[in-house]
């Protein structure tokens, strides 16, 4: 009863993503789920649902968590902001397990995350290498993140301004800058007398004149509706 | 903040904690079957035979609840053995009856730990039987759509029955773990997600937008001679999915489960009222959890516009109790809302009203972030949030505990945090509505903040109102926006986009509607 449902027999085909989607609710899909995990630390990817279900049966049966497994999760999870996904982990991982030291840390990460307070990331960053390291790509998905606020909020900004978000200084950063020019439409521009001024690409947020004024239209269904008395 | 959430779900749903179980009424014989419940069960019984939905539902919402109120005030229904002989027996028949047999013991009196697990065991029973296509019965929607209900709301109650360990007899927690799988988490979900994928419901939804099927337009009833007892079933577990996964803290995967359902349409969802405000709050909740504020306020808006206009037709439905308890709780959950992206112009005038009505006050002092701001944020959450339960069982070789509130706890520490990091918003937006450009310096000084803090807030800004969609894109939620040129912050006027296609829309139709009436009408 409850768990009727069996795993299929596992075709070598079968991904992780779709073994959740036949089996949101099988127990015994759980050593795949984490054995998915690990694999998207080292292949550099990430699937949320996958994450959540597996977070769910640790929910559901406590005994079996691995606090390994779940700080890899929350540590991919940061990686995915702007997405809420940090949040919506923690929203499942029992509030004992929070208060471990490492997962104190990864709280404490995301909130300057959460409240762009780029140079108190880096520096509790450095002083945790060890819970961070594990997971290859961990900076630069967080220098993207910080690109994407800024970008959000600056049509220019200037240098020490983008430095301190990225974390990246002196002749590193003008490498940098020159890839973003080459490759991202970024433009480099001499601010009034002090120092440069970086021209982030323009965007909807950044540059309100280019928000698509969708505002007026009427999709086709609702038209539908009036036939009969056009008729 | 822990009172108010120590209220049960439903108005007159009793504690269920340990010590108050219920004692026998020295007056009833569960043998004894009056001659109107005699008459009661047969008729509904030859009505079901009879597939004679409109009768069905006369009894099942009529008759049922004025027999309860009538005579079954304070004692259970007479036991289903003793009515079985009047409807020959029927295995469907008398499995539905304890379904509502259990209902009524819920809602009235307080279910001993042996009747709980004996309507857990009345529930698979009843859904093997549906799953396994027997049934050919056409039930109203109101019925079908109470036994999900009822199922995922048994549930919630029995986790939070267990959670208060320490008050136990040793002879509960005997029987608590020799029935371990009775309302086990995995069987829960596993039903409704079963119901889900046996009924076809949502392929038959696909189908149904290129024309190939019909449900939606029948309200989900079969006049072909079928039952709609499973689809429907199916259908309304997708909500109760929703539910689970929200008392569970699982935002994201409740909202996918919902996913199937169009919600910005009527559909079979909005045919029951309890339904349709069940799937919003449920909706509105986890996009609040999500940072979703926009979606959450269209939501809100649009079900307490309906409640509003519609309350006095309700007035005399057993559910109106809920219903008002639903529509005080969303009015808080749009309190917190608007105070976090205060989008007014999304919410209409009469909606409006009510809300400054019941939380204008509060709302102003939300605005403050101080202590006792984060005070009202609290109670606000801790009065409207669905009651969080910890779905594992408790571990009986430690010394036990009580557990019934960590999940919420938990909830509400998170929420509390969210609201915490935007506490600086609210001053930003103030100053944003005075300026058109003012430079960083300047109002870094009226901030009396540096300029290095006035940046971080100002990202802050941006990252808080702009939420990931479901497809990933980003949703501007801003009231006020700006952007920044160096030095100097540019405020974008938000001008709100009139929507006059819609309104000519409307109008068109009331105009052709006038038109009809007056063709009616003859001059004498």
């Amino acid at each position: 009863m409850g768990r009727e449902r069996e795993v299929p027999k596992q075709p070598a085909s079968y991904t992780v993503e779709q073994l959740v989607a036949v089996n949101p609710y099988n127990p015994d899909i759980l050593p795949d789920l984490e054995n998915h995990v690990n694999e998207q630390v080292s292949l550099q990817t990430y699937s949320l649902d996958t994450n959540l279900c597996l977070l769910r049966l640790y929910q559901f049966e406590p005994e079996r968590m691995s606090t390994q497994i779940v700080a890899r999760i929350l540590v991919k999870a940061l990686m995915a902001m702007p997405a809420p996904d940090f949040s919506l982990c923690l929203f499942l991982i029992p509030e004992r397990v929070q208060m471990e030291e490492q997962f104190k840390t990864l709280v404490v990460l995301s909130h300057y995350l959460e409240t762009a307070r780029f140079r108190q990331f880096w520096d509790e960053a450095a002083k945790n290498r060890h819970i961070l390291e594990v997971v290859p790509g961990f900076e630069q998905a967080i220098q993207e993140y910080a690109i994407h606020v800024l970008s959000l909020t600056y049509q220019k900004v200037p240098r020490p301004v983008l430095a301190e978000a990225i974390n990246i200084e002196g002749l590193s950063l003008d490498k940098f800058l020159e890839h973003q020019v080459a490759e991202c439409g970024w433009a480099l521009e001499k601010g009034h007398g002090r120092g440069q001024l970086i021209v982030l690409p323009r965007n909807e947020f950044n540059q309100p004149e280019l928000k698509k004024n969708t505002a007026d239209r009427i999709p086709l269904e609702h038209i539908t509706r009036i036939f009969p008395i056009l008729g | 903040m822990a009172t108010s959430y120590d209220h049960e779900d439903a108005v007159g749903y009793d504690d269920i904690g340990g010590r108050q179980e219920q004692q026998p009424d020295q007056g009833y014989d569960p043998n004894f079957v009056p001659d109107s419940v005699k008459t009661f069960v047969v008729h509904l019984y030859r009505h079901i035979r009879e597939k004679n939905v409109y009768e069905i539902h006369q009894m099942y919402e009529g008759s049922f609840q004025k027999l309860s109120d009538r005579m079954f005030k304070e004692s259970p229904w007479p036991s289903v053995d003793a009515v079985a002989p009047y409807v020959d027996n029927d295995h469907v028949f008398c499995l539905l009856y304890r379904e509502m047999w259990f209902r009524h013991l819920y809602a009235r009196l307080s279910p001993t730990l042996r009747q709980r697990i004996d309507s857990w065991d009345n529930y698979c029973s009843l859904f093997q039987v549906v799953l396994h296509g027997v049934v050919n019965m056409q039930l109203p929607n109101q019925w079908l759509w109470d036994m999900v209900d009822e199922f995922v709301y048994q549930f919630q109650s029995f986790c939070q029955y267990r959670a208060k360990m320490k008050n136990k007899t040793e002879q509960e927690i005997a029987l608590l773990r020799q029935y371990d799988q009775a309302w086990n988490v995995y069987g829960v979900l596993n039903y409704l997600q079963a119901l889900v994928e046996k009924s076809m419901i949502i392929q038959i939804l696909e189908q149904e937008k290129e024309g190939l099927e019909q449900f939606t337009a029948t309200d989900g009833y079969d006049y072909s001679g079928g039952s709609n007892v499973l689809k429907v079933l199916g259908y309304f577990s997708m909500v109760g999915l929703l539910r689970v996964h929200c008392l569970l803290g699982d935002y994201h995967t409740g909202l996918k489960c919902l996913l199937p359902i169009d919600i910005s349409q009527s559909g079979v969802y909005t045919s029951v009222i309890g339904s349709h405000i069940t799937t919003i709050y449920h909706y509105g909740f986890a996009n609040l959890m999500l940072r979703r504020y926009v979606d959450a306020i269209r939501e809100f808006n649009k079900i307490l516009l309906y409640i509003y206009k519609t309350k006095n037709y309700h007035q005399k439905s057993p559910q109106y109790e809920q219903i008002l308890k639903k529509n005080e709780q969303m009015y808080a959950l749009l309190a917190i809302c608007l105070s976090l992206c205060p989008q007014v112009k999304l919410v209409e005038e009469n909606v409006n009203s009510q809300l400054r009505e019941k939380y204008g006050e509060k709302m102003i002092r939300m605005q403050r972030y101080d202590e006792e701001a984060y005070s009202l944020y609290d109670e606000l959450f801790s009065y409207a949030c669905p009651k969080f339960i910890t779905p594992s069982a408790p571990i009986y070789e430690e010394p036990l505990v009580n557990y019934n509130q960590d999940a919420y706890r938990l909830q509400l520490k998170l929420f509390l945090y969210e609201v915490k990091q935007q506490q600086l918003l609210s001053g930003v937006r103030t100053f944003l509505k005075l300026y058109s450009t003012i430079s960083i310096g300047k109002l870094a000084t009226y901030m009396e903040v540096d300029e290095p803090t006035l940046r971080t807030i100002l990202m802050t800004y941006k990252h808080k109102t702009h939420a990931v969609g479901s497809d990933g894109k980003i949703i501007s939620n801003a009231d006020v926006d700006f952007y920044i040129n160096d030095d100097m912050l540019h405020v974008v006027e938000s001008k709100s986009a009139k929507r006059y296609g819609d309104y000519f829309m409307r109008q068109i139709v009331k105009l052709e509607e006038i038109i009809n009436d007056m063709d009616r009408v003859k001059l004498e």
